[in-house]
């Protein structure tokens, strides 16, 4: 069947047209909807293909080999069910992004700078999915890092933004370093880069632990692994939210491709403690990544952490499924990848709709700080309810899709005591307490978003005038807010449509489950475990509805709005108000002192003084402190040192040069 | 037959060495200019007979090149340059006559300990000359960087293409215009660097590349 992968590539090829046509249409006003409405319709045509193909009983895998790239391989290009999922989650969330693009976009003040790479990202992502050699993957991947950056650069003049993007770029490169080292090493000495290539090769342990301590760091520093995921909350808030909402929703699942690919599907059999430094990474990035994200006061920097944090889940998956793969527990390492996929679309749903929400504030307000908004609810009632949702789900509270994923974690985390290693069956408990961690302060994290943002009153004249978002921009949220909640109250037709996937990477699916009653989730066996999103969204419904009928019918219909009890003083500001930050301050002082090295100053006027009292917080980000000011620190040094190799005379040049040739031959005589 | 031929060639090969080595030595520029010249002779010597062991008559032309330009005119107008532009005689060395020497004798060893190694599988006639090529080549890499002048220095870098062009007469098969091509940009860098000689003369009233050292941009 190459009709859907030509599509497909069709579709890619279109969208650098459109890339070009961008660069064209220049500065004309219609540009942003001829644009935006090409790549959504181009979205949706690829996002249909591939859903075909994911949902195709026969299952076959087309492959097509263009002559590009090196010339004694050239471009292969192949779809199977793994890069068929994926190329769902980019498509759709392409899609969706085109179509706030078309509402957004028209506030955009230099629409030159963001036009022409937005459908050069996509068709990046796309490709990446796609290849079917190192080459081509290497390739994509770099189009990919390199589109997206210019994109961070839209708006290259406002403060940070541009220490963001050098920051991206030095990642990105390092990144795709350890990938270019990761498949040398797959391919060995003889250059076969062809995936199927370095399937058909049995590797050595070496080379197999080697290159997954590589795709942790290539893989890792594009999804926001910690410590790599410096550059993340810098460089995903400063593009504009639609661009955003992609690079955080999509680009860090293409790095999550990258990671199954390699691991799972190219270097074979796994190890069973590799399963240990996944998912030990996986478990830290998950809490740090919330933890800081508790810390944060700008919205979009704040779901950026929140996007390590949903990485972590990821990866913990993955390393769970990596470790039951390790002991032919076939049907638990299906569950355990299932469920990371599932996780995988559903951040991709939710944490879209959030940026998109988040972007609709910005455009309401032009403010990202959230300690200057509050009492949106009244001024965009669209906007709160389909963010409400947003932040349900990604509470992981039933019946919303991030509920259903994350049981699906949890279920995977109680195989673990069939695990015959002594290691695995201590670390996965723990890991799974890191876990349910994180996903307490998610939750809590999520309040704080909901709360200062859209609840109480305004706190600045910005958020007093804020009007509801145009018809684009709310229809896209609303339609990723419909699929978080359909995707929560079906999720067996999802782990069905996820079944191939699974079969294909670890020689098992789950079983069947749209032949279960009800409608139930049922990973395992029904004695151990079940779930029902569609029960419980019945039950969520009818009791609320129950409530507000009684309330209505037995006490007042009328809405009464009286004076707020101020605690008996004459007047009660904006600023009085419960914060953000008052409501991440107890949790700052449990863990802010071990993560952030959190400092509390309190500066009390003595009695009778009249000046304010300041509380003052000082944090420090100990991941750039520890790892990154020592390496920044050193490269200065030795670029101070090296600085005189450039004022040395003729001689002494000559003299290096002979001095190297001699070495050489020396190391050549006594190696040979 | 055969171990006669050898023989010869490592005898020629083997005196070029010692030549190169002999011009580390030197303390007279007219001295250097002289054993350079017997160096090139040697070259020519060495390159005709592979020409005739080769049956390769195309070295023939190879050793001519090499006869009238690098043992005749070379000499020569280095022999003229310093008459013209008056240079003192003498060679500044940066580095002491010994221990000059002393790292030449462990350059050749190291030399012939890689070659002979690298090598093991040609014939051992290519793979002597081979040996000895590079150390000629490294032997007149050691005078540029041991000298301080600059007439010194062009001949340390015409010695070491001597050592280029024994490497490439050794290996069979080596096509006539890459020699010549080799010969003649050779040629080209000797006129720049004496025109330079002459420039450098001109403003700095004297030929001692440290001199030059003063007048580069601002140093940290």
């Amino acid at each position: 069947m190459t009709g859907s992968i030509g599509l497909l590539l069709g579709c890619i090829a279109v969208l650098l047209a459109t890339a070009i046509l961008a660069i064209g249409l220049g500065r004309s006003g219609r540009a942003t909807q001829v644009i935006y409405g090409v790549t959504a319709a181009i979205s949706a045509v690829a996002l249909v293909a591939a859903l075909t193909q994911l949902l195709d009983a026969l299952h076959d895998n087309s492959t097509l080999t263009l002559p590009l790239g090196l010339p004694w391989i050239g471009a292969n290009f192949r779809l199977d069910m793994l890069s068929a999922f994926f190329l769902v989650v980019v498509n759709l969330g392409g899609g969706v992004a085109s179509l706030f693009g078309l509402g957004y976009g028209t506030h955009e003040t230099t629409p030159g700078r963001v036009l022409p790479f937005f459908p050069a990202f996509l068709a990046g992502m796309n490709l990446v999915v796609l290849a079917d050699d190192a080459f081509a993957f290497l390739f994509a991947w770099e189009f990919m890092s390199l589109s997206s950056w210019a994109l961070v650069m839209a708006h290259h003049r406002e403060p940070g933004n541009a220490r963001a993007g050098y920051i991206y770029l030095v990642m990105a490169s390092f990144g795709t370093l350890a990938l270019l080292l990761a498949f040398g090493l797959l391919a060995g000495p003889d250059g076969g880069y062809a995936f199927e290539m370095i399937r058909a090769v049995e590797h050595k342990s070496l080379v197999v632990a080697l290159v997954l301590g590589l795709m942790l760091l290539g893989a890792g520093s594009k999804a926001g692994l910690v410590p790599l995921h410096v550059w993340l909350p810098l460089a995903h808030p400063a593009a504009p939210s639609h661009v955003s909402a992609l690079m955080s929703g999509v680009m860090t699942k293409v790095a999550v491709y990258g990671f199954i690919r390699v691991i799972f599907d190219l270097v074979g059999e796994p190890n069973w403690w590799s399963s240990i430094i996944v998912m030990f990474i996986g478990g830290a990035t998950a809490v740090f990544g919330i933890l800081s994200a508790l810390m944060e006061r700008d919205i979009k920097r704040l779901l950026a952490y929140s996007t390590i944090e949903n990485i972590g889940v990821i990866f913990v998956s993955l390393g769970l499924a990596l470790a039951f793969e390790a002991n032919g527990m076939r049907l638990a390492a299906a569950l355990a990848l299932t469920a990371a996929l599932f996780h995988v679309l559903n951040h991709a749903f939710f944490k879209s709709l959030l940026f998109f929400g988040a972007g609709a504030v910005l455009t309401a307000t032009g403010e990202r700080d959230m300690e200057r908004l509050g009492g949106l609810i009244h001024r965009m009632p669209v906007t709160s309810v389909v963010f409400l949702v947003g932040c349900f789900a990604i509470s992981a509270l039933p019946p919303l899709n991030g509920f259903a994923s994350e049981w699906l974690v949890f279920q995977a985390i109680l195989q673990s005591p069939d695990l015959p290693q002594f290691g695995l069956k201590l670390m996965v408990p723990a890991v799974g307490g890191m876990l349910a961690l994180a996903a307490a302060l998610a939750a809590a994290c999520f309040i704080k978003v909901y709360g200062t943002v859209f609840l109480g009153r305004p706190r600045s004249a910005a958020a007093i005038e804020a009007r509801e978002v145009d018809h684009f921009s709310l229809a896209a949220m609303s339609i990723l807010a419909s699929l978080c909640l359909l995707a929560g109250m079906f999720p067996g037709l999802v782990v069905d449509a996820l079944s191939p996937v699974a079969n294909s990477l670890v020689g098992s699916g789950l079983p069947r489950q749209a032949e279960i009653a009800w409608l139930s989730l049922v990973p395992i066996a029904e004695s151990r475990s079940s779930y029902n999103g569609l029960l419980i969204f019945a039950f969520v419904a009818l009791s609320a509805w129950l409530a507000v009928f009684f309330i209505h019918s037995f006490a007042s219909r009328a809405v009464r709005r009286g004076p707020a009890w101020g605690c008996g003083l004459p007047s009660l500001s904006a600023d009085m108000q419960y914060s953000g930050d008052s409501f991440a301050q107890p949790i700052r002082r449990v863990f802010g002192q071990l993560a952030f090295r959190a400092h509390e100053e309190i500066d009390m006027p003595a009695p009778g003084d009249m000046r304010a009292a300041r509380l003052t917080v000082t944090m420090r980000d100990i991941v750039w402190d520890s790892i990154y000011a020592p390496i920044v620190r050193g490269v200065r040094f030795v670029a101070k040192r090296l600085n005189g190799l450039q004022f040395l005379t003729i001689r002494r040049y000559l003299s290096i040069v002979f001095a190297a040739l001699v070495t050489l031959l020396l190391v050549l005589a006594l190696w040979a | 037959m055969n171990g006669f031929v050898f023989d010869i060639a490592h005898l020629l090969a083997g005196g070029l060495v010692l030549v190169s080595i002999m011009m580390l030595y030197q303390d007279r520029l007219y001295a250097l200019l002289n054993t350079f010249a017997l160096h090139a002779l040697i070259l020519t010597l060495s390159v005709a007979w592979q020409a005739y062991v080769q049956d390769a008559p195309h070295l023939y032309v190879t050793a001519a090149i090499a006869l009238v330009f690098k043992a005749i005119i070379i000499p020569v107008a280095l022999h003229r340059i310093i008459r013209q532009l008056g240079i003192h005689r003498e060679i500044e060395t940066a580095v002491g006559v010994g221990l000059t020497m002393l790292a030449g004798i462990g350059l050749v060893a190291l030399s012939m300990a890689v070659m002979l190694q690298v090598t093991s599988e040609i014939d051992p006639l290519a793979r002597e000359d081979l040996a000895f090529a590079l150390s000629v080549l490294l032997l007149g890499l050691l005078m540029m960087v041991t000298r301080r002048n600059a007439v010194s220095q062009v001949v340390g870098f015409m010695s070491l293409e001597n050592g280029l062009v024994l490497a490439a007469t050794g290996a069979k098969g080596m096509p006539l215009v890459v020699e010549i091509s080799v010969t003649f940009s050779i040629l080209v860098a000797f006129i720049v660097i004496g025109i330079f000689l002459f420039r450098i003369r001109e403003r700095f009233d004297t030929v001692d590349v440290e001199a030059l050292d003063e007048f580069q941009g601002d140093r940290r």
